[in-house]
């Protein structure tokens, strides 16, 4: 291929901004707009969301991985570079998205015509605000019928306190309009502030993994330049690597000689992992170390779940599958984790719930493996008074993830939970149900005001795992899909948290424990022994079902005795059908797993585990 | 003989409605296989014959006629040898009756299944309860002490008051022998889709065990032994066929669909196999007239299958599995060496469910309603 030269792009000619917004509002197609206009790629009717690569993101219609294009555009005689950076708009991914800003200068700021301000566009604007970027406010959808762009333009003047005349009128699916907003990018999106002569700072705002030249980097340099052959460090893992290639995406890789400050493209330097190019690490030339860029920091996980093979002999292919998977998404953790019921598995840690949905989305559509995934659990923490055990653990607070290891009341002075604070957007008429199912989920009213006539944003602090399971789909439910949400890191809070085990005539069932909070373990004690009841099979003896919390029982199912278990009839034609159907039983009884004299089959387990999923 | 009338809603037999049967030709087939399987089974003496279907009532005289003629000519059939027909109400006149008694007949098992006329039409039965107490009487005047009737019980709807009353009846106008059971609803019937439709209540299952054990009691301060789950017999009235089923002993099954289990030593087989004739009558008969026999599959039983079934059958008694009859299949190693040791066995024993003594294995009265769930953990054990 050709190398081009972008030495002919003077820091003056250079616009580096991304486009936010609320999913579904239109960011995609924009971009997709953008990209034709500017002859970046042909106009056809086959680019909608040309830069969704991944088929999760395609089919769900939303942005997982971050992807830049360079666009080329002629505006009153002068040649422009303008470097378009792609971000998720999900809330799980909003520190990619804070990366992605860091590397811009302005952005634009999509808003639904018809359904204005909603929960993300709050979100994301505050990001690009308290960045110092240039917003510009660009009004989406125009075309259709229930559109009502003034109300929009008012929204955000009360909101975002921009005047109502800086807001562009577009459709995006339309192309009316998009070309103004590509002309006022120019005009008001300031030009990086950098120079060559500084020494090489490169922001790494994303990277994958391509099997035949290891990881590709994408990045935004902040000064210096950049060649084949250049020696360059990380600043996180403090590697040194030497540059194969360099180049700039429109949208594929399009290799250059060089790329110089104020430039977005990408790299590649033989990094073997993606762990190696984290988001928000800085590179430097080897001998000219610089200050790192602000606001690093290591993924964190918000949500874990146990991963399962369906049967042990799987153990090896979904081993293989998550290795691979996560080569290209280095904000999984992963855990070897092993239960009695299910064998051998892992405990995995996501950023939020569609993090895991779509990793298991991908997992069946890219690996073709299905597993059993149980219950998600949060990180707890436990700050530890007990000297003997501060000893084994080398530290006086730890992070829980596995029931199993939850310290005792005695040995702890603190337990914690982790917090988010939570962004609702609704209609009014909802407000009453909202808040009596936040109220529910043990959060605290933060803030409340009304953006428009019809619209109010409410803010509640929320323990985290009361999210995890079915919030989202609780508050869409009783709002008819009307009120949105996002949330953000909280820190930790004091939590009353207890441990609540299953017992079957009188013997824990260790798979089935949970971390919970004390008010609300007596309904979900409830629950796991109504479900256990309906899966594990009646017995010769009476079976009692119980959730306690150490001693003290806290709810029970009873399981009666069979009285009568005999096939009435068996003469000649009867004997072959019952021969095989006991021998059956007799095979299965190899499988059950026994728990005192209890005999459960593992498909109960798995029933009682399994994530409630409304699919 | 696998023809009905018509079919009961919770019927799943092997059975077929049809407009016109051709008798001549299917009499020949049941003489001819008949035949041809003694032969192969090398069988010298027939201890008893059992006419089943679909509705043998409706076959004529001559046909039953005809088969034991061929019996008695192919092997030896003693005199006193029990033959029982199954009859329904319908198709039992005391002339037709007398009819099957002169062809050879010496017990019949009428199938009643209940004495209320609404429980009747529920199960889609041809009679009405005045019906069935007619073709009672009409039987035991020809049959004394040799009538046999069956019954159902745990119908949906049906209440435990209701029950007591339907026992009480059939106490009143029985025989000594009863076969008694519980409705089960086969997949595919039509009881079955309405219960499951919700058209019609299912009974609980503690209901269901209550029936049983009411039955069981009642009918034991009236003189019967209970025999086999679903058997009792008074004045030593038990069916002699079914029994040879319960241990083990050799049967061969003549006619669509019919079941066996025997050593073919005329086709040179020497190890006891389970056999199935072939289901559908026209397909049967014409591999009868072709080859002598419709066998549609033959299974040589290995001895641990063998011993399966004489467990799980034998158990089904209140005789159980005595030493002597299991020596005979596995003379290695005895029921205390097996069953004694510490095992799954031994547990069952020390629960309460089991005896192993002098008499063999056997269930206790609580075991036997729960022999299901005795005999898996008694298979694992055996397998083992």
């Amino acid at each position: 291929q050709e190398k081009l030269d972008m030495s002919t792009y003077p820091v003056e000619s250079i616009r580096n901004f991304s486009i936010i917004a609320h999913v579904d509002h239109g960011k995609s197609t924009l971009a997709d707009r953008l990209l034709e206009i500017t002859g970046t790629i042909s106009k056809t009717d086959r680019n909608k969301q040309v830069l969704d690569k991944l088929q999760v993101e395609r089919e769900r219609g939303i942005t997982v991985k971050a992807q830049s294009a360079s666009l080329f555009y002629n505006h009153e005689g002068i040649n422009y570079l303008l470097n378009l950076i792609d971000t998720p708009g999900h809330v799980d991914f909003s520190y990619e998205v804070s990366r992605s800003l860091s590397a811009c200068q302005g952005v634009i700021l999509v808003v639904d015509a018809n359904e204005g301000i909603q929960a993300q566009t709050v979100a994301n604007f505050y990001l690009a605000f308290e960045a110092q970027l240039s917003i510009i406010p660009v009004i989406n959808k125009i075309d259709l019928k229930n559109a009502d762009p003034e109300r929009v333009e008012k929204q955000i003047e009360k909101l975002f306190d921009i005047p109502t005349d800086e807001c562009i009128r577009i459709s995006a699916k339309q192309g009316t309009n998009v070309e103004k907003v590509l002309q006022k990018v120019i005009e008001k999106i300031p030009p990086p502030q950098c120079t060559t002569a500084d020494p090489l700072k490169a922001l790494v705002f994303d990277s994958t993994f391509d099997h035949y030249r290891g990881v590709v980097a994408n990045i935004a340099l902040f000064g210096g330049e950049i060649a084949k052959g250049h020696k360059i460090v990380s600043a996180h893992t403090k590697k040194r690597y030497e540059v194969n290639e360099v180049g700039i995406l429109t949208p594929n890789e399009q290799p250059t000689y060089k790329l110089y400050a104020g430039q977005v493209g990408y790299l590649i330097a033989g990094m073997k992992e993606v762990a190696e190019a984290q988001i928000g690490d800085t590179l430097f030339l080897y001998k000219q170390p610089v200050e790192p860029l602000p606001g690093f920091k290591s993924a964190k996980p918000m949500v874990f779940a146990g991963m399962y093979p369906i049967d042990q002999t799987e153990y090896n292919n979904l081993k293989s599958a998550l290795e691979r998977l996560t080569l290209n998404d280095s904000s999984v953790t992963v855990h070897r984790d092993s239960s009695l019921a299910l064998g051998a598995g892992w405990r995995l840690g996501f950023l939020g719930l569609l993090h895991m949905e779509v990793f298991n989305q991908r997992l069946e559509q890219e690996y073709n493996m299905s597993v059993i995934l149980t219950a998600p659990t949060v990180p707890y923490k436990a700050v530890l008074s007990s000297a003997k055990l501060i000893k084994e653990y080398g530290k006086d607070q730890i992070t829980i993830i596995n029931p199993a290891q939850f310290p005792d009341k005695l040995s702890v002075s603190e337990y914690l939970e982790p917090t988010v604070l939570g962004t609702i957007v609704t209609p009014h008429e909802y407000i009453g149900k909202i808040i009596t199912l936040c109220q529910d989920r043990r959060a605290v009213q933060k803030d409340m005001l009304y953006i428009d006539e019809n619209r109010v944003m409410l803010k509640y602090l929320f323990p985290l795992n009361e999210i995890v399971v079915d919030f989202y789909d609780a508050l869409k439910s009783l709002s008819s899909g009307y009120a949105s949400f996002d949330y953000e890191d909280a820190g930790y809070q004091s939590a009353d948290l207890i441990k609540m085990d299953i017992l079957l005539n009188g013997n824990p069932v260790e798979e089935l424990a949970t971390i919970i909070h004390n008010d609300k373990a007596h309904a979900a004690g409830k629950l796991l022994c109504e479900r256990l009841k309906e899966t594990i099979p009646r017995q010769l003896f009476e079976i009692a079902i119980q959730a306690a919390i150490g001693k003290k029982i806290i709810a029970r199912e009873t399981l009666k005795a069979y009285r009568k278990n005999v096939v009435a009839k068996c003469y000649g034609g009867d004997i072959t059908r019952r021969m095989k159907l006991l021998k059956r039983q007799a095979e299965g009884k190899r499988l059950m797993r026994k728990i005192g004299n209890v005999e459960v089959p593992r498909d109960a387990f798995i029933r009682v585990l399994k994530r409630e999923t409304d699919k | 003989w696998p023809y009905c009338r018509k079919r009961c809603s919770y019927c799943n037999f092997n059975t077929y409605v049809v407009p016109a049967v051709d008798e001549a030709a299917v009499r020949a087939c049941l003489v001819r296989e008949a035949q041809t399987l003694l032969r192969l089974s090398q069988v010298h003496s027939v201890s008893s014959v059992f006419f089943g279907g679909g509705t043998p009532s409706l076959a004529s005289p001559g046909t039953v006629a005809a088969v034991l003629e061929a019996v008695a000519a192919t092997a030896h059939l003693p005199a006193g040898a029990e033959v029982t027909l199954e009859a329904n109400p319908s198709s039992t006149s005391t002339s037709r009756l007398a009819g099957f008694r002169a062809a050879g007949v010496n017990r019949l098992s009428i199938g009643i299944q209940s004495l209320d006329d609404t429980e009747l039409r529920m199960l889609g039965r041809e009679h009405t309860a005045a019906e069935a107490r007619k073709a009672v009487e009409a039987a035991r005047g020809l049959f004394p002490g040799r009538t046999s009737i069956d019954l159902l019980f745990g119908l949906p709807g049906q209440s435990q008051d209701a029950w007591a009353q339907r026992l009480e009846a059939a106490l009143g106008l029985c025989d000594n022998h009863i076969s008694l059971y519980q409705l089960t609803l086969e997949r595919g019937t039509a009881l079955a889709a309405q219960v499951q439709g919700g058209a019609l209540p299912a009974p609980s299952q503690d209901l269901l065990a209550d029936m049983y054990q009411t039955a069981r009691t009642v009918l034991a301060s009236a003189g019967f032994r209970h025999y086999e789950v679903s058997n009792f017999a008074r004045k030593g009235a038990l069916s002699t066929h079914n029994l040879s089923y319960w241990r083990a002993d050799q049967y061969i099954g003549v006619g669509p669909g019919a079941h066996g289990r025997f050593v073919p030593w005329g086709e040179g087989g020497c190890s006891r196999e389970a056999r199935v004739q072939t289901l559908e009558p026209v397909a049967w008969m014409r591999e009868v007239q072709s080859q002598g026999h419709g066998t549609r599959s033959r299974m040589v039983l290995s001895s641990l299958e063998q011993l399966e079934e004489v467990l799980s059958l034998g158990l089904r008694t209140d005789e159980g599995v005595t030493h002597e009859r299991w020596g005979h299949f596995f003379p290695q190693l005895s029921l205390q060496a097996v069953f004694g040791a510490p095992g799954e066995g031994r547990a069952l024993q020390q629960q309460g469910w089991l005896v192993l003594d002098r008499g063999g294995l056997r269930c206790t009265w609580a075991g036997l309603a729960v022999l299901d769930s005795l005999l898996p953990d008694l298979l694992w054990q055996l397998q083992r």
